[in-house]
């Protein structure tokens, strides 16, 4: 269907059309009015292959150019995706934004590492006490395994971890959202709530633990050389496979299991599942204890990277947002995507800007994305 | 229901008791004008007051436009930086306090004393202007998308100005805050009345923007503010144009809170990064207007009374022989409350202390109070 266009007679033997923005002779306006028609007939095909085209760019570049901070790139994108997949599932499921996930993946990472050491601050502030057990007392369990710098016990420690924080999720659900979904508010008094929440559980890990950084491993390990100059420790080669591997796991959840259909279902249209034999309630509670869990590995992994931090959490709201969003909010593949991409900016960006500005960098990824293409790289149009 | 009638004027009192008597308990129940409680009220008051002029911003913004905006630290930020280099005088060589603008001496032609007063009413006008703009680059991109981005999109926006902040320390002093700025009508009065002088003008400008706000939300422009937040198709339908009212009322709503950080500025005196960091300059406003009421400008006047009340109050009991347990981790445990104050009173009094009230019209109250007019009688009695 052609636009009706403002025609004009500006100069003596021909006319002038102008058409949307520009002005066109009138002898072109039929053509450029199909070329846009055809333009429109594409959909959102343009934009898709614009942002896949940028984003292969991007990595190509980064792993020629930078391989190294391409490396650190990818396993931060790793743990960033954990947490990313985890916040865009409860997103799909229960339709809101979930600001307190970075601070419940803190919370895990200290979960973990109370369970690791049985470490939390005495009677006065800078004092450490020892709550009298922890996995560190098993023969053993702090040895490293291979290359790795820590044993047995972290890993059991971040099981246990996982399972903990599934549990609080649900109460949490009960506790909270629950009530509020009864109440039909809508999803900014969830946001608020989501926000009570985040700073609560930051006070609560100031309460136990303090403010000062902490290591699940003491003493320096060496990191390895490997070609193409990339320097790693083995640790982090450890993160990105258990992050890897968990996203292969939620895959397959996802697309070849019952409960994932059903979840699936109910992120399209709950009211749909509902009728259609689905129990939607039973649904909510496995999404609460699958990102429970994802975010408690997600914490942990952060922590080995890294420290532990109760700051650490609210910081990263930013980059999981920007992932999530990124890759289509709902779409736990895209958000693995999205998280890469974040991860492996933010890390080459400190070539070019001050490290400073790191979580400045999310937040760029994030308004470009809002103001290109709001829906990400698989969402849903509406 | 009698229970739920109690809880406002309940809070009331024992916050006012609280504030009130910890702080005179602690002086030695002196009564007197330079110290003890009378003093450290006026200054507890004046706070109050600038925190209810921020509050009432954010219940411009999400009691009646329903923007739904998560980065007030922004808005506060960028006012109180911009009204601090606007009354400050030019960086000194050599000085370690380093920052752009000091605008102060130039604002002040040497007529009626304009030193005192002229500059700070620019820089807080100022304020307000930078971040009403602030809020209009913002609202163009973000505003026609769904409610969440915009919240995270503040969140972001607050993160980022703080890093600039933090990192360009050209710029407004990094990190080290920037320290010296100038009190207004400080040279006509003394130090110990200067305090009362701040608490009165404080009350007069809480008043000024409480009448402005009230008056603008009983007007017909409120009305569709209104209508926008419980109902946006329905609005759109009735032939508002949505995009643009939701963009008045974030950026009047942001100008106010500019205005608001510029009057904290003059009040402390230093501003530096680690005010405005999420948990104090966004959550704790927030916790003030959905404790008071959100959509009720009493409320969001109450909010802010009620949980800087609580502020305040745990700061004092830090003074008495407390368990070490407890000493060192009272703040903490304080943050700990006010985060899950918010939870609280989400899921039991979603309405908070001062309900919305769900008629605001003057034109309204007036008719009801003069009842039917006649010409309504003739009209009715013609139809039946």
């Amino acid at each position: 269907m052609r636009r009706r266009c403002w025609r004009a007679k500006t100069w003596p033997g021909s006319t002038w059309v102008i058409s949307g923005m520009s002005i066109i002779p009138a002898r072109y306006a039929d053509s450029f009015s199909e070329l846009r028609d055809r333009y429109r007939a594409l959909g959102d095909r343009p934009g898709a292959i614009g942002l896949w085209a940028l984003i292969i760019a991007l990595f190509v570049w980064a792993a020629v150019f930078q391989t190294q901070l391409f490396v650190v790139g990818i396993i931060v994108g790793s743990i960033l995706a954990l947490g990313a997949m985890g916040l865009t599932l409860v997103y799909g499921i229960l339709k809101f934004g979930n600001f307190a996930h970075g601070d419940t993946m803190m919370l895990g990472s200290y979960i973990a590492y109370i369970l690791l050491t049985g470490t939390v601050v005495g009677r006065q502030a800078n004092i450490d006490t020892d709550i009298g057990i922890s996995l560190e007392q098993f023969p053993g369990a702090t040895t490293g395994i291979g290359d790795l710098s820590f044993g047995y016990g972290l890993l059991i420690a971040i099981a246990l971890a996982g399972l903990a924080m599934a549990l609080i999720s649900i109460a949490l659900d009960r506790v909270v959202y629950r009530r509020l979904r009864q109440r039909k508010s809508g999803i900014v008094i969830f946001a608020i709530a989501s926000l009570g929440i985040a700073f609560s559980t930051r006070a609560l890990m100031l309460i136990i633990w303090g403010p000062d950084p902490r290591r699940y491993v003491s003493g320096i390990h060496y990191a390895k050389h490997y070609p193409f100059d990339v320097v790693l420790k083995t640790d982090q080669i450890f993160i990105f496979f258990v992050a890897f591997g968990l996203a292969v796991a939620l895959y397959v959840l996802l697309f070849h299991m019952k409960l994932g259909k059903a979840m699936r279902a109910m992120a399209d249209n709950a009211d749909l599942a509902l009728v259609s034999g689905i129990n939607t309630d039973r649904i909510i509670v496995w999404t609460w204890a699958i990102g429970g869990a994802l975010m408690a590995v997600a914490g942990a992994l952060l922590a080995v990277q890294a420290s532990l931090k109760p700051d650490l959490g609210f910081g990263l709201i930013l980059p999981l947002f920007a992932a999530a969003i990124l890759g289509g909010l709902g779409k736990p593949h895209g958000a693995f995507i999205g998280a890469m991409v974040v991860g492996v900016t933010q890390e080459v960006s400190i070539e070019f800007i001050s490290a400073g500005y790191k979580p400045a960098v999310a937040f760029m990824i994030l308004v470009l994305i809002l103001l290109l293409r709001p829906r990400g790289l698989f969402g849903s149009t509406n | 229901m009698r229970a739920g009638k109690l809880i406002t004027p309940l809070t009331l009192v024992v916050v006012t008791a609280f504030v009130i008597l910890i702080p005179m308990e602690r002086s030695g129940w002196v009564i007197s004008l330079d110290r003890g409680v009378i003093p450290f009220l006026a200054a507890f008051l004046t706070t109050v007051a600038i925190f209810a002029i921020l509050a009432l911003a954010l219940n411009v913004q999400w009691g009646y436009t329903g923007v739904f905006n998560f980065g007030v630290a922004a808005f506060f930020m960028v006012g109180a930086y911009t009204a601090a280099i606007f009354v400050k005088g030019p960086p000194e060589e050599g000085s370690s306090l380093r920052y752009v603008g000091g605008f102060g001496e130039a604002l002040s032609p040497p007529i009626l004393d304009s030193e005192q007063w002229l500059p700070f009413v620019i820089a807080a006008l100022a304020a307000g202007a930078v971040s009403g703009l602030l809020a209009l680059a913002l609202s163009l991109p973000t505003l026609r998308l769904r409610e969440d981005y915009l919240a995270i999109t503040t969140i972001g926006v607050a993160e980022l100005l703080r890093r600039i902040v933090i990192q360009e320390d050209g710029l407004v002093n990094g990190s080290r805050s920037l320290v010296g700025i100038p009190k207004p009508l400080s040279g006509y009065f003394s130090s110990d009345t200067e305090r009362f002088v701040d608490l009165a003008v404080m009350a007069v400008l809480v008043m000024i923007v409480f009448l402005i706000v009230e008056r603008g939300i009983r007007s017909p422009w409120g009305r569709v503010l209104r209508a926008l937040k419980e109902d946006e198709v329905a609005a759109a339908a009735s032939g508002k144009n949505v995009f643009s009212f939701k963009m008045q009322g974030f950026v009047i709503g942001a100008v106010i809170m500019g205005m608001g950080g510029a009057f904290f500025a003059f009040n402390r005196g230093a501003v530096g990064p680690t005010t405005f960091d999420h948990f104090f300059a966004t959550f704790m406003i927030w916790a003030m207007l959905m404790v008071g009421g959100s959509g009720n400008n009493w409320g969001a006047i109450a909010g802010a009374y009620v949980v800087w009340g609580f502020w305040t109050t745990t700061l004092q009991i830090n003074g008495y022989d407390l368990p070490d347990v407890l000493q060192s981790r009272i703040f903490y445990i304080r943050d700990f409350v006010v985060g899950s104050l918010i939870v609280i009173v989400l899921l039991l009094r979603p309405q908070g202390l001062f309900p919305e009230e769900r008629r605001v019209s003057i034109w309204l109250d007036h008719r009801m109070r003069r009842g039917p007019r006649p010409a309504d009688d003739a009209t009715a009695e013609a139809e039946t």
